[in-house]
């Protein structure tokens, strides 16, 4: 974070305590992102399986009609996710079909950067969307943090944030904490960076809680390690208002068949163990999880058995109060634009229903503009 | 050419005024710089030469090759038809032996950063592996990311254009990008996206429709699967025309390398990664301009590029010192060699790299580790903090004040460079 951006964060903050009190109940939700890195391949994982065109497309990575797992008799998920199919009949997973933005960038680290920053396709922010929504509704100061990453190599959409950090084990964290001393201020840019991580640190770790019990067990993966830190973090008496765990791999330009099957995989499992161990805390009910990526796939399978950088996406949104369903459209291979799809739902809607329909907060102004929320979320 | 040199002897003149040389500050500058933490010796030994003279010692002492032996089991080399016929249990043992030989060739590269006599022969090695990144996680081959760090090597002060034309058949680098898999039928557009984004113009400098066009005319570059050489296979080449940054023919690959490798964009986008590295976070736009036109008019010496960046006001600017963050690789080897850290064993030094978010041979995606200020996240300071206070709790039988020296690189500034 450059030293600018922090000393507007703290303006903004110091300029707007009554309004943080008035919210401080709404970070009693959790919101819980996870990133499919790499940019999941949503066609295979959301399947048109009665669309002709996807096999004429996809002849020789798409998923077989009588493999998916049928959701209505259209549509279908991939096998992968049959850990997925009991909250897909309590009602409690939404499928979004067709997210993106308009004039989609194909490069990896531009298409993140749009979706961690909430940009348009020519705007360029330097912080994250969540960093600029704590901006204006801080959590509140006992809090052990905004936002928490959990494992990956950036900070994603906390980055820039005044109290985000990133850990990967709550426990070993507050252990090593005490390595740090927190003081003193420099006018380099490159220090300050240090010593306000150094505060950063001490802060959340004096108030974190480690090592909690779960009878839920965690797969033993990166991923499942990183859902277990997730389920400790939101079992913390301090609280925390958002995590945000990574799932890379996704970016599957060969053999994507034995690779996606394996990274859903885990990422049912994951999600699986994380519902378990939300139950046991009775935080379900209190959580809202999302899916996001830099893009989706190319329609047309490549002849390494893979797929290129693409466009629209399907994502998840799963949680004890998401009104399960289809969302959005079903891809129209029809109307491809150079061989990609069009974007059905902007990726902001996400956002906005998280902000405005979860938080009750005012979207509008940490993504820049109005974006209609998406009815997923029973009263 | 003419104003270069003029430039260089001016400040080789202007070092000479100072007679006495540069002084203890600057070297340390010069050598955390280019190299390493060093210890106290070699600073005093840096102290009394000028700051050009200091420069040149450096340049002229790099050379070509490791000097650390490279196990011999890194090399082997299994053809991957082979691994379709193996048994399950064939195939685990087979991954064991894999994660055997790739924990071998990080910990020889870490000897040889320890050891070498030449730490900016290194940096630029490490330099270049994320400029032209591979990763072990999908080329899954020891042998081929040993071949690579010495193609990286040989070239690492060399031809900037003759080590794109490497590496873009380097087979590594054809599997991590899926240039083996690209062909005429269904290109591939990985390499040929990321070469331009990443290893030569810079985003915002080509279009979508450059990018499916030199795909096309990069197939036909593959890998031998009895040895793992590169191979060429014309069948799988497209012949027909295209149209890539506004020149039109039946190009190859090679072809248009050499349009990236054209325009000024490249010299430029090259310059300010090297200024990033090596200066300030902040390149200055004059002086970069300046040195990427001296780097393309010198048909892209990379020792060019890098003597001017050393001698430049910028590098030597109190205002530039201790503004960048130390890497991973940077705060490990140089706490080893400042400190004369002994070690038996490179796997604990290998692993700290792991924790600290620099696993060798394996950056995070294609564009390599992000670097500067996101070093430091509330993770990672922790984790080199951890690292560090282990270090000296283990020098504390055999050195004089270890709590000292604890305190010391516990604290924040001992993060810089």
């Amino acid at each position: 974070m450059r030293r600018r951006d922090f000393l507007a964060a703290s303006v903004a903050a110091l300029a707007l305590p009554r309004l943080a009190l008035a919210q401080q109940g709404a970070y009693r939700r959790l919101l819980v992102l996870v990133e499919m890195k790499g940019g999941n391949d949503g066609l295979n994982t959301v399947v048109p399986y009665a669309d002709r065109a996807y096999y004429d497309l996809r002849p020789r990575i798409g998923i077989a009609r009588d493999a998916v797992l049928q959701l209505d008799e259209r549509t279908g998920l991939h096998p992968s996710l049959e850990p997925l199919m009991p909250l897909w009949r309590a009602g409690e997973l939404a499928l979004v079909q067709g997210v993106g933005y308009p004039q989609p960038n194909l490069s990896h680290f531009r298409s993140i950067e749009i979706w961690d920053t909430a940009s348009a396709s020519d705007q360029y922010l330097s912080r994250g969307w969540l960093a600029r929504a704590f901006d204006a509704n801080p959590a509140p100061a006992g809090f052990a943090a905004d936002g928490v990453a959990v494992g990956g190599h950036d900070m994603g959409p906390l980055a820039g944030g005044r109290r985000a950090i990133a850990l990967n084990d709550p426990g070993q964290f507050q252990r090593q904490a005490r390595l740090v001393r927190a003081e003193g201020r420099s006018a380099n840019p490159a220090l300050e960076h240090i010593l306000r991580v150094e505060a950063e640190i001490a802060q959340a770790a004096s108030r974190l809680s480690a090592d909690v019990p779960f009878a839920t067990e965690f797969p033993k993966s990166p991923f499942g390690n990183a859902v277990r830190a997730a389920a400790e973090l939101a079992a913390n008496r301090s609280g925390v208002a958002a995590i945000r765990l990574t799932l890379d791999g996704f970016d599957t330009h060969e053999n994507q068949p034995m690779r996606q099957q394996r990274l859903l995989g885990e990422l049912a499992v994951g999600l699986a163990a994380l519902k378990s161990a939300l139950l046991e805390i009775k935080r379900w009910d209190e959580t809202l999880v999302m899916s996001y990526a830099e893009f989706g796939r190319r329609p047309r399978e490549n002849a390494s058995g893979g797929t290129d950088h693409g466009t629209a996406n399907a994502h998840f949104v799963a949680g004890g109060r998401v009104r399960g369903g289809l969302y959005g459209a079903a891809p129209d291979f029809g109307a491809l634009e150079g061989g990609n799809l069009r974007h059905a739902v902007d990726f902001r809607s996400l956002y906005a229903t998280a902000l405005a329909s979860w938080w009750g907060l005012d979207a509008s102004r940490a993504l820049g503009g109005r974006f209609p929320t998406l009815e997923l979320l029973r009263a | 050419m003419l104003r270069v040199m003029l430039a260089g002897s001016l400040v080789a003149w202007a070092a000479a005024v100072q007679a006495a040389g540069m002084g203890a500050d600057d070297a340390r500058h010069l050598l955390l710089r280019t190299g390493f933490d060093a210890p106290p010796a070699e600073v005093a030994r840096f102290a009394r030469l000028t700051r050009a003279q200091g420069v040149d010692s450096i340049l002229a002492g790099t050379h070509q090759e490791a000097r650390t032996p490279l196990p011999p089991e890194v090399l082997e080399w299994t053809d991957p038809r082979t691994l379709r016929g193996m048994s399950p249990e064939e195939r685990k043992a087979f991954q064991q032996d894999l994660r055997r030989r790739a924990l071998a060739l990080k910990g020889w590269w870490l000897d040889e950063m320890v050891t070498t006599d030449s730490p900016l022969t290194e940096r630029m090695t490490l330099f270049w592996h994320n400029h032209f990144t591979s990763s072990m996680q999908k080329v899954r081959s020891p042998a081929l990311m040993a071949r690579q760090n010495a193609l990286l090597r040989r070239y690492a002060l060399g031809d900037f254009g003759a080590l794109l034309h490497a590496v873009a058949k380097d087979p590594a680098m054809l599997v991590f990008l899926d240039g083996a898999r690209n062909r005429r039928s269904h290109p591939n557009e990985n390499f040929a996206r990321e070469v331009m984004e990443l290893f030569t113009l810079g985003v915002g400098h080509y279009s979508e429709s450059d990018v499916r066009e030199a795909a096309r005319a990069y197939t036909g570059w593959s890998i031998d699967p009895a040895d793992g050489s590169y191979r060429w296979r014309p069948f799988m080449h497209d012949r027909g025309v295209k149209t890539v940054l506004g020149q039109t023919g039946d190009f190859d690959g090679d072809q248009v390398l050499d349009i990236l490798l054209a325009q000024p964009a490249t010299a430029k986008f090259v310059t300010a990664k090297l200024w990033r590295e090596f200066v300030s976070p902040q390149p200055d736009e004059r002086e970069l301009g300046r040195i990427a036109a001296d780097f393309r008019a010198s048909g892209y010496q990379i020792r060019v590029a890098l003597r001017e960046l050393l001698l430049s006001d910028a590098f030597w600017a109190p205002a530039n010192r201790d503004t960048l963050v130390k890497s991973p690789v940077e705060l490990v080897v140089g706490t080893v060699r400042r400190y004369g850290v002994r070690y038996d064993d490179p796997r604990p030094l290998v692993f700290a790299l792991h924790q600290l978010g620099q696993d060798l041979f394996a950056p995070p995606d294609v564009r390599g580790w992000p670097g500067g200020e996101e070093w430091i996240t509330t993770q990672t300071l922790l984790a080199r903090k951890q690292f560090l206070a282990r270090v000296f709790r283990g020098e504390q039988a055999r050195r004089m004040s270890p709590m000292a020296m604890a305190a010391d690189v516990l604290a924040p500034e001992y993060e810089l460079k």
